[in-house]
């Protein structure tokens, strides 16, 4: 035996059951594809609805963006902000959730117990009456000029949007932020935790103080576990962001209800946005996993 | 001990370094030491063993408050050591601890683990704080390693790492919780000689272990310990050769057992 070519392993490769399973899976498909043509006769049009994907603009003789990769730029918008949002709520909250004071530890524990423990729904639009109709106008918000030089600006465009639209975004974010934060919170608390307690007494015994060594030691060790699970957290915010609609936030999900509604195209507007929130999700997760991968390889 | 040449030593010098008195420590309901008494003077050697759970760990952990005691006095060179006191940084500065699990930081080079504490807390500047961490890497004959990462190293080269960090500091006194306990057996040896260097060099020594060749060749003193208590003081030789309680015949002859 060479000592140098060990024997190659059996995993990996098709064996009869996979192929067998395989063909299940296809024929029920084809079956579905069948059943929807032909005895249900759906006339399949996409025509109409793509045309709300990208349309030819006639005055400045180009392609441009419709309304449902609009709404597909909000959500990406939506969810960033309200992740750095979050992550921010999350960060304090977390702490909080594992400092030694008593209050700071049971307002974080409300905060967290309180939205885990009701439909996003329901929340959001608690929360929603009450940002708009209260702190807003309390704020000032409402009465931004959006006709100011930075509001029409193309920079507030790709930050924020339509300007017009601007409160209405601040607000479905908020919600959104204050909503993932508890997740974030949670993570946070897990990771600050997952420090071992001997590296805190290592810390301490070389008389670092509490915050050097939370700073120095705990900290830095936190944050390589935490990010993982904050990046699926993104995943997910993305996803849970279709909510907003409800509110009227012009996102994905909103204006596909408006496109599935004006051209009576459901199947097709909800299979186009599906894939499209499909798309999203799934390239994030594969930067995701292709940024972890790097981060351990050169990691020691 | 008592020393023919005491009343030639400064004043300060003769009162001891460590001094505890009626030391007591529950963990709510559980009492983990009961009543504990024990100087140790500057420049003395002590060995505390005894069986697992006997408090051993707790004792010296309360010594630079990584536990909290309950009743009693710990003065640590004349000064007292209590639970909540402001700077127990000023305190913990002088005491050196090495843990059973050595406790390095993974996400630091091993200089860096050495020089995060004079840096942050005496305020010496990184390059003073980097020489005085070779010098140190040096006397536990590890200095090659300076570079790597905790986790790069074998348990035996992370031990004498931890030694070398708690030496940074110049304590007065080193702690050492069972130092040797997690270590493959090939590598205890180069742990404890760099422990007998030390000793050799004067340092006060306060080491809770097991290794009873290193315990008859450095200690002044053995401590045995059992349920919380203080149960016998000797020095090596007659209390390895001679126990005068049952509980610590029981426990030599169960380390000699195995
Ligand atoms: N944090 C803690 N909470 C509750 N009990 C503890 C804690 N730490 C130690 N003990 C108990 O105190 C006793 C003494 O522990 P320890 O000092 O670690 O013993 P030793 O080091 O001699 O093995 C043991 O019975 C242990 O279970
Ligand atoms: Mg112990």
């Amino acid at each position: 035996m060479d000592r140098n070519s060990p024997p190659v392993a059996a995993k990996g490769r098709f064996t009869l059951l996979d192929y067998l399973l395989f063909g299940i899976v296809i024929a029920f498909v084809f079956y579905a594809v069948y059943r929807v043509n032909d005895v249900l006769v759906y006339q399949w049009n996409w025509e109409r609805v793509l045309g709300f994907l990208v349309k030819y603009d006639e005055e400045s003789q180009s392609w441009v963006s419709n309304l449902l990769l609009q709404g597909l730029a909000t959500t990406l918008r939506l969810a960033i902000w309200a992740t750095l949002f979050a992550t921010l709520v999350g960060v304090v909250m977390g702490y909080w959730r594992t400092c030694q004071n008593l209050t700071l530890r049971i307002i974080a524990r409300c905060y967290v117990e309180l939205i885990r423990n009701m439909p996003p729904v329901v929340f959001i639009f608690i929360f929603y009456f009450f940002v708009s109709s209260q702190i807003f106008p309390a704020m000032g918000i409402d009465s931004i000029d959006t006709q100011g030089e930075f509001a029409q600006s193309e920079v507030f465009y790709f930050l924020f949007g339509n300007p017009a639209l601007f409160s209405n975004f601040l607000a479905g974010m908020i919600c959104l932020a204050l909503f993932e934060g508890a997740y974030i919170t949670e993570i946070v608390r897990a990771g600050i935790q997952s420090t071992p307690t001997g590296q805190w007494e290592a810390a301490r015994a070389i008389g670092l103080s509490h915050f050097n060594a939370l700073r120095d030691v705990v900290i830095p060790q936190a944050i390589r576990k935490i990010l993982p699970p904050l990046a699926g957290q993104f995943i997910t915010l993305i996803k849970d962001s279709a909510i907003i609609s409800l509110i009227s936030i012009q996102e994905l999900t909103f204006i596909a209800t408006e496109v599935a509604a004006s051209t009576t195209r459901v199947f097709e507007t909800w299979i186009l946005v599906g894939l499209m929130y499909f798309g999203l999700c799934y390239s994030f997760a594969v930067l995701f996993a292709y940024l972890e991968k790097r981060a351990k390889r050169s990691d020691r | 001990m008592p020393d023919v040449n005491s009343d030639l030593m400064t004043p300060i010098s003769t009162t001891p370094l460590v001094e505890i008195s009626g030391l007591c420590k529950w963990y709510g309901k559980f009492s983990a030491l009961f009543d504990i008494n024990l100087n140790v003077s500057r420049g003395e050697k002590v060995v505390v063993c005894g069986p697992s759970g006997s408090g051993k760990s707790t004792m010296i952990r309360c010594i630079n408050q990584l536990e909290e005691h309950q009743a009693g006095r710990i003065l640590v060179d004349g000064k007292e050591v209590k639970p909540g006191m402001k700077n127990i940084e000023d305190v913990r500065r002088d005491i050196g601890m090495v843990f059973q699990s050595f406790n390095l930081f993974p996400h630091m080079t091993v200089v860096d683990n050495l020089t995060i504490g004079p840096i942050r807390n005496k305020g010496i500047s990184k390059s003073d704080a980097t020489e005085t961490a070779m010098h140190f890497l040096e006397r536990v004959h590890i200095s090659e390693q300076a570079t790597k990462y905790p986790p790069q190293l074998s348990g035996g080269q992370q031990q004498r790492v931890a030694i070398a960090r708690a030496l940074c500091l110049k304590p007065k006194i080193m702690l050492f919780d069972e130092p040797t306990s997690a270590l493959d057996p090939e590598t205890i040896a180069g742990v404890l000689d760099v422990m007998i260097e030390l000793a050799d060099g004067g340092m006060t020594m306060i080491c809770v272990t097991h290794e009873m060749g290193f315990a008859r060749k450095v200690a002044d003193r053995v401590v045995f310990m059992d349920h919380g208590e203080i149960v016998e003081i000797a020095d090596p030789k007659s209390f390895f050769n001679n126990p005068q309680t049952d509980r610590s015949q029981l426990f030599l002859s169960q380390l000699l057992g195995h």
